[in-house]
């Protein structure tokens, strides 16, 4: 590790196929023990950036250190300090699941006898035990997910890039990797974690980097990247279509925010800033003027909030699984 | 976490492991053949059945040179074939791990950057001595017989074996510049015009002048006319100097094909980095 406790430092990347720069000035810094999310759009770089880290891919500019190492001078130390679970499963579909673990322990140079163990301890820690005899071709996509992320593992490495781990996965096999993850985490690996899920993004990372065409363009916590879009709202539903015109009219005296009005699903959406006692406010007011609320939230705005607000789109629909 | 992890510390980073992984690799490759036997018999079903067609079917429709027996002329050309038809085995096994990303996952761990190559070669190698037996029992039992003496004969197959390995490597070669159904077609377009712009069924002399001297040239034809030399088999014979020193040309091009490709594939693989 380098004195500073970066596992992953990331300085003004350039990376050029043809006459486009798939990264052009993409830095990253990610602290030892952190876990940090990757978030962008199709094709902002994020796959290219997890390549040039794990030594995949030659860098046209710029510098890299992983766990302490350079990418470039010393590939073969990172190598024997990261795991890399890439965007489709890398894995041998004629072998058993138990044959992949061993194959890739003895390419760590563990040794026959240390990778078998090595691979009984990974099938029972990722719950594979009972498959682990058969051929990965026979596994769900889950199943596959999960001996991945095993194979990503076979020497607790101090670095882990995960591409998209869990896209195309059902709710189900979503969980399932995130405890794994989970798992992981708490055992002191460094995360780089890419997602098209913000939710993902939310549940497991530390900090948050926005890539946006080949560099970051915004990097925080999530709360704090959310709150920089001037804090919450409120959302409330009317009982009556009839009261929404009142209702409306009565939000307008008592917040500044001018209310976004769904007439179909008869709601009323205003920022109150950092007014959380706004929504009492608004609730007696409402009261007095004798409508009747169906619902109400107060919302914090989600990273799909501050995604949009920061690239100009919605981060990509949620694959139907 | 309850287990203790072994980590990077307890290994020594660095020490020439191209030989280990490479030993790893083909244990891959061996573990493979168990656990899926299917295509493997299929293909050496495919040879015995080609021996078959040829030896039963197109018996009479070939003029041996000399007059001699057509199954013993029949069977040299029959084993080179086969060898050169492997180079889609070789080609598709190497493009299937590219695609698969296993290529990759090897390219992320501390793997000697030879051994995927060394391994590929050395499990194709393994399986070209088993089709050759199996191909060398068809052909005896056909009524193909070496009438070489037994120095000549193993001079005969190590050739042969000479010829697949450096097909090892075109394939290899092959595989790692295309991409998916693209190297399947690429490597077969070549596997035809190579298996049969050659002296294994027609005779070059019958062939217009620059189709018979491409012929005479062909690496296939050197081996098939340096096998039947020495199995004692009927041939064609012929008068230009490729032919004259078939035996030579056996040795030569097959290294020439190794001294190419052997260092193209390994600096593509290299280059897979971009
Ligand atoms: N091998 C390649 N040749 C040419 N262009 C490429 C290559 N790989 C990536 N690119 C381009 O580089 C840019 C970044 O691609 P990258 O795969 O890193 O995006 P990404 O953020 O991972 O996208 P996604 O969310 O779709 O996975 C894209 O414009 C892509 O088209
Ligand atoms: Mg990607």
């Amino acid at each position: 590790m380098t004195a500073s406790g970066a596992a992953i430092v990331a300085q003004g990347l350039r990376k050029r196929y043809r006459d486009r720069f798939a990264l052009d000035g993409f830095d990253l810094r990610v602290d030892a023990g952190t876990v940090c999310g990757l978030l962008g759009p199709n094709g902002a770089g994020k796959t290219t950036s997890v390549r040039i880290l794990s030594t995949l891919l030659r860098l046209d500019g710029g510098r890299a250190e992983v766990a302490g190492f350079d990418v470039t001078r010393q590939p073969d130390q990172v190598r024997y300090r990261i795991g890399l679970v890439g965007q489709h499963p890398a894995l041998d579909e004629a072998l058993s699941g138990r044959q992949n673990l061993v194959l890739f322990g003895r390419l760590f140079h563990l040794g026959r006898r240390r990778a078998r163990q090595r691979a009984g301890e990974l099938l029972e820690r990722f719950g594979l035990d009972d498959v682990g005899e058969r051929p990965v071709r026979t596994y769900s996509g889950g199943m596959r997910r999960r001996l991945d992320l095993a194979s990503g593992m076979i020497l607790a490495p101090a670095v882990l890039f995960l591409d998209e781990p869990t896209t195309g996965l059902d709710p189900r096999g979503r969980n399932e990797v995130w405890v794994s993850i989970r798992e992981l985490i708490r055992a002191g690996t460094t995360v780089l974690l890419t997602t098209q899920h913000l939710d993902e993004a939310d549940q497991l990372a530390d900090r948050i980097s926005v890539v946006e065409a080949g560099r970051v363009i915004a990097e925080g916590t999530p709360d704090a990247l959310k709150a920089r879009l001037g804090g919450d709202r409120i959302e409330l539903v009317v009982t009556d279509a009839a009261d929404l015109a009142t209702a409306v009219a009565q939000v307008r005296r008592v917040v500044d925010d001018e209310p976004t009005v769904d007439a179909d699903r008869r709601a009323v959406s205003v920022g109150v800033g950092h007014r959380a006692g706004a929504l009492v406010e608004v609730l007696r007011a409402l009261d007095t003027a004798q409508v009747a609320v169906a619902d109400v939230a107060l919302r914090r705005p989600t990273l799909d909030d501050v995604f949009l607000h920061l690239t100009g789109h919605r981060a990509i629909q949620e694959v139907t699984a | 976490m309850s287990t203790t992890l072994p980590s990077a510390v307890d290994l020594t980073p660095g020490r020439p492991a191209a030989l280990t992984d490479s030993g790893t690799l083909v244990w891959r490759g061996l573990a493979r053949w168990r656990r899926d036997p299917g295509p493997l018999v299929a293909s050496l079903g495919f040879t015995i059945l080609i021996v078959l067609i040829f030896a039963y079917l197109f018996g009479g429709a070939l003029q041996v040179p000399g007059g001699g027996s057509y199954r013993e002329f029949l069977m040299p050309g029959m084993f080179v074939m086969t060898m050169v038809f492997g180079i889609s085995l070789t080609t598709i096994a190497v493009a299937e791990d590219l695609e698969r990303g296993i290529t990759d996952r090897l390219r992320a761990m501390p793997v000697s950057p030879l051994a995927p190559l060394v391994a590929r070669a050395v499990t194709d190698m393994l399986f070209a001595v088993v089709t050759l037996a199996v191909l060398l029992a068809a052909g005896l039992a056909v009524g193909w017989r070496a009438h070489g003496g037994a120095g000549a004969t193993l001079g005969a197959v190590g050739l042969i074996l000479l010829l697949r390995f450096a097909l090892v490597w075109v394939g290899i070669f092959l595989g790692l510049v295309t991409r998916g159904q693209t190297a399947v077609v690429a490597v077969q377009t070549l596997e035809f015009p190579l298996g049969f712009l050659s002296n294994a069924f027609v005779a070059p002399a019958t062939m217009p002048a620059w189709l018979s001297a491409v012929a005479a040239w062909n690496p296939l034809s050197a081996t098939v006319g340096a096998t039947r030399e020495l199995f004692g088999n009927p041939g064609w014979g012929g008068d230009s100097w490729a032919a004259q020193h078939y035996p030579w040309l056996a040795v030569v091009w097959p290294i020439a094909l190794v001294a190419v490709f052997l260092p193209l594939s390994v600096a593509r693989y290299r280059r897979l980095a971009g």
